[in-house]
């Protein structure tokens, strides 16, 4: 594959309510900031991803509330498309369409704003409206289901998916684009109500308001304009079966295999050692357990004693989330952008955990229904 | 960088409403043709791109609960959604991943089931919910608006427009899969309901339930697959406006400047004499006669013209429409992928009793959102 | 094969009702505190192309630049295009079906660069054209909303 980089990252702040902002507000936002970041103007950009989702909008297209906002009408407009997922995948596509020799340079954009809408609704619509619908599951019903059955798999004490929560709010308090800052207790997490057992209130993740974007360049664009790259090593995706009781819950072959091909395209032999550090989606607690052993970070079932023994912390082997991941800002849609953008921006040394000489990391992004889609990028600083 | 190829496609019979299947039956009727089409099993396989409008069927996450149905179980499976330009969304993003590399061969699925849904409802909620929604006037009052601006600049006619619906409805004629195969006269089209004026019932495309199927395929495996591929040669698109009130009438900015950019990637300098078939997203007749100016086809005001001396027919200089077109066939989600997959079909002399004949280089375009415009030109030769 | 003596089945799902609360914005909620405390219509201008903006949004698209110079447009505008509504539909916003025949058109109000789409009432004699000036009809309990106005009217204008 040909050499990509990213070269301008940006997020807004995330917060529960940004009910004075249109999602415009928000692209316009996430565009003119990582424009900044990359040091170029719009005029520099080849074209343009959205990436959004019509249910969480309210609206059917809802890549046109943020088209002017993003670049697509400047001058005589440019080259627009939308991806409807999370924003890894927008970002993949956007990749694509450089390598595809059409663009020498993508922006790629994420909007979403939970407060607008019923996000227990938007994601009951989710399920099967003939078989599933009527039974009112939604995204939080389904992660029970999935925690439940991992629990039960490989006798995972609740106190281990707890540790995630402690780890990564603390993390989030020097993050000053979190939504949820705080110094917890396991007993903490354990005593906060269980909306969805075994799912404590704590253990999920925010409803979050907010954009994020990205500059994706050829190695050509990116020396010519002197950016500071970070360079994508490998990426892939991949979604399993939609029925949760078809599935084998207490596993992601998803993002096994996602993270498979993306290992092998990056030359990864053993991901524990080769990567230094990790921002992983997680909309609840126990994924970050488990999505931590399909990525091959520790043996199946062991993702509870791998993050007890303190090597996902800011100073251990493998620190993950050090943004504070998605348990402290959680805008659907964005959330997974925000993944690569933590990473670049320990690639660079700029972020607000850095961890030290950092040269390699990995961001993932996930979709659907207790992790149906995930997508695994690896970056890199060479 | 690889050279991309349409290496063959499936579409469902479409009809105003398929009760017999749910969605993903009807994505898996379209996706089985294409693998037969082409000779592929699901496993031969590296990816699925999927689109539709989400509410019109009301369903989030479509790529995902349809997985049993579009064959992306356990592979990457990608969805797009641009309003009405979800289809051509769809055959660009096509192009753009196989060219990357990535994907060897690709699944492209366009759909909807406008049946399951108010084809209104879900069209008004497209717009901005604060500016637009609480004074819109249906999915046809902006198409009419349009229109009645083409027609007071121009003197353009009922008639004229009414020529169009004949022409594409004696075309689906002959093709199996269209929607409305009823011939029409002049004088039906003119006595057919007004519904939004100048608009009447027959200028306008049908609610349909369809599914399409393209399968992409790279430079290194396109020939093995298809005797004869249609390679992509360019796509452009212009997404301009945010808000309906700011479209300016005429010409369609958006095809103007997507089609130019399209035809300089192509190298066509004339594309009346160097386009040899178009599949055009015109979802209402009039768009059939200022469209095809904005297309360079004709100079303003001349598309009827072009149309009476019977250029765009069958056996004219440049067939537009060969499939019956938007005005007989419209599962929206698909519309646009349809008018890809048609091209190809015209260029792999597969196009049945609707084949031009010699057909070397052909041209589709999207329509949707707030008159945006998307474009692809195909060709019989490797760029 | 679909068996002849099956009857195909349908699940009516309309409670999946989706609520919302959209954001109006800085320039939206300013827009319609004056439509609705002094039925004045402000547009924002943008300072490098100079076009003025209707509905008022945060940014120029062809010029990419922020919008701040706020500027009255109308009341009064013209018709740019126009078509009259013969199909009863039901308004996703009311859950009714609205009368028909109705107007309905964009309409340039003066001063503006981008055009209001909005209803036009049928004038008592003659026909809507293009280019016709019309004023606007307020309502008379004002929401803060585009149904302030009840529709842009030809005669008196």
């Amino acid at each position: 594959m040909d050499k990509i980089a990213v070269i301008g990252v940006a997020q807004t702040p995330f917060s529960p309510n940004k009910s004075g902002e249109t999602y415009a507000d928000l692209a316009y936002e996430a565009t003119t900031k990582a424009l900044e970041d990359a040091g170029l103007a719009i005029a520099d950009i080849g074209n343009i991803i959205t990436t959004s989702n019509d249910f969480w909008d309210g609206r059917t297209i809802s890549s046109m509330a943020v088209g002017d906002s993003a670049g697509a009408a400047y001058g005589e407009g440019k080259n627009i498309s939308t991806v409807e997922g999370d924003g890894t995948l927008g970002a993949f596509y956007g990749m694509t369409r450089i390598l595809s020799g059409s663009y020498e340079s993508t922006l790629v954009l994420a909007h979403s704003k939970l407060s607008e809408g019923n996000n227990h609704l938007i994601t009951n619509a989710f399920f099967d409206p003939t078989y599933e619908r009527a039974i009112g599951m939604d995204s939080l019903t389904a992660s029970a289901l999935q925690a439940q059955s991992y629990y039960n798999r490989y006798k995972i004490p609740p106190r281990q998916s707890a540790l995630a929560v402690v780890k990564n709010r603390a993390n989030a308090i020097r993050n000053p684009n979190a939504h949820l800052q705080e110094e917890l207790t396991i007993e903490d997490v354990l005593r906060s109500p269980q909306p969805a057992p075994p799912i404590h209130e704590m253990e999920i993740a925010p409803e979050s308001d907010g954009a994020a974007a990205l500059i994706l360049t050829t190695e050509s664009f990116a020396k010519k304009h002197g950016a500071k790259p970070v360079w994508i090593e490998g990426v892939s995706f991949c979604a399993e079966g939609h029925r949760l009781g078809e599935r084998r819950l207490w596993e992601s072959p998803a993002l096994r295999q996602a993270a498979q091909k993306a290992y092998k395209m990056a030359g990864i032999d053993n991901p524990r050692k080769d990567i230094d550090v990790a921002e992983i989606y997680e909309a609840c607690s126990y994924q970050e357990l488990l999505w931590s052993e399909e990525l091959g970070f520790c043996a199946q079932g062991q993702g509870g004693a791998f993050i007890e023994s303190r090597a996902t912390q800011l100073k251990g082997e493998l620190p993950i989330n050090p943004s504070g991941g998605c348990l402290s800002a959680h805008a659907i849609i964005v959330a997974g952008l925000v993944r690569i953008i933590e990473a670049v921006l320990q690639l660079r040394g700029e972020a607000v955990n850095q961890v030290e000489d950092a040269k390699r990391a990995l961001a993932h992004g996930q979709y659907g229904l207790a992790g149906q889609s995930h997508c695994v990028w690896i970056l890199g600083k060479n | 960088m690889k050279r991309v190829a349409i290496v063959g496609s499936g579409q469902t019979h479409h009809t105003g409403s398929r009760l017999d299947v749910n969605g993903p039956e009807l994505i898996n009727e379209a996706v089985i043709r294409a693998l037969e089409d082409t000779g592929l099993k699901r496993k031969d396989i590296d990816g699925v791109l999927i689109g539709n409008m989400d509410h019109f069927e009301g369903v989030n996450g479509v790529e995902l609960w349809s997985i049993d149905g579009n064959g992306g179980l356990m592979k990457p499976t990608i969805k797009m959604t641009t309003g009405g330009t979800t289809g051509s969304t769809l055959a660009i993003g096509g192009y753009h991943l196989v060219a990357s590399g990535h994907f060897d061969r690709l699944l492209v699925i366009g759909w909807e089931k406008n049946s399951e849904s108010d084809t209104t409802g879900a069209i008004t909620t497209a717009f901005d919910p604060i500016w637009d929604r609480m004074v819109f006037a249906g999915a046809i009052s902006g198409l009419a608006i349009d229109a009645m601006n083409y027609c007071h600049k121009f003197g353009v006619t009922p008639k004229d427009a009414a020529r169009v619906v004949v022409r594409d409805r004696m075309n689906a004629l002959k093709n199996p899969f269209a929607h409305v195969r009823k011939e029409i006269t002049i004088e039906e089209v003119l006595r057919s309901p007004l519904i939004a004026d100048p608009l009447r019932l027959w200028d306008m495309c049908p609610r349909t339930d369809g599914a399409c199927a393209v399968i992409y395929a790279s430079e290194d495996v396109a020939e093995k697959i298809a005797p004869k591929p249609t390679w992509i040669l360019a796509a452009a698109n212009r997404h301009p406006y945010s808000y309906v009130g700011d479209v300016e009438c005429y010409p369609i900015t958006s095809l103007y400047h997507a089609s130019r950019e399209a035809y300089a990637k192509a190298g066509i300098k004339e594309p009346l004499k160097e386009i040899d078939v178009m599949e055009l997203y015109t979802p209402y007749s009039y768009a059939n006669l200022s469209w095809i100016e904005a297309l360079g086809l004709a100079k303003p005001g001349e598309g009827p013209k072009l149309v009476w001396d019977g250029a765009t027919e069958m056996d004219g200089e440049l067939p537009i429409n060969p499939s019956g077109g938007v005005i007989c066939t419209n599962p929206i989600g698909a519309t646009g992928l349809i008018r890809a997959a048609e091209c190809a079909g015209q260029i792999s002399g597969k196009a049945g009793d609707h084949q031009v004949p010699g057909v070397k280089t052909a041209l589709s375009t999207g329509f949707g959102g707030c008159f945006w415009s998307d474009i692809l030109i195909y060709g019989e030769k490797k760029p | 094969m679909v068996k002849k003596n099956l009857n195909l089945l349908t699940l009516t799902n309309g409670e999946s009702f989706q609520p919302f609360r959209y954001a109006l914005g800085s320039a939206g909620a300013r827009f319609f505190q004056e439509l609705k405390d002094n039925n004045r219509f402000m547009g924002l201008r943008c300072a490098k192309c100079e076009k003025v903006y209707i509905p008022p949004r945060n940014v120029c698209g062809p010029c990419f630049e922020p919008l701040k110079d706020w500027v009255q447009v109308g009341p009064e505008g013209s018709i740019y295009s126009f078509t009259v509504l013969r199909f009863a539909f039901i308004d996703p916003e009311t859950g009714e079906k609205k009368p028909v025949p109705y107007g309905y058109g964009f309409i340039r109000l003066d001063g503006a660069s981008t055009n209001l789409q909005h209803f036009l009432e049928l004038p008592k004699n003659g026909d809507l054209k293009i280019g016709m000036r019309v004023r606007p009809v307020f309502a008379k309990n004002a929401q803060g909303n585009m149904r302030d106005i009840v529709h842009f009217s030809v005669d008196g204008a």
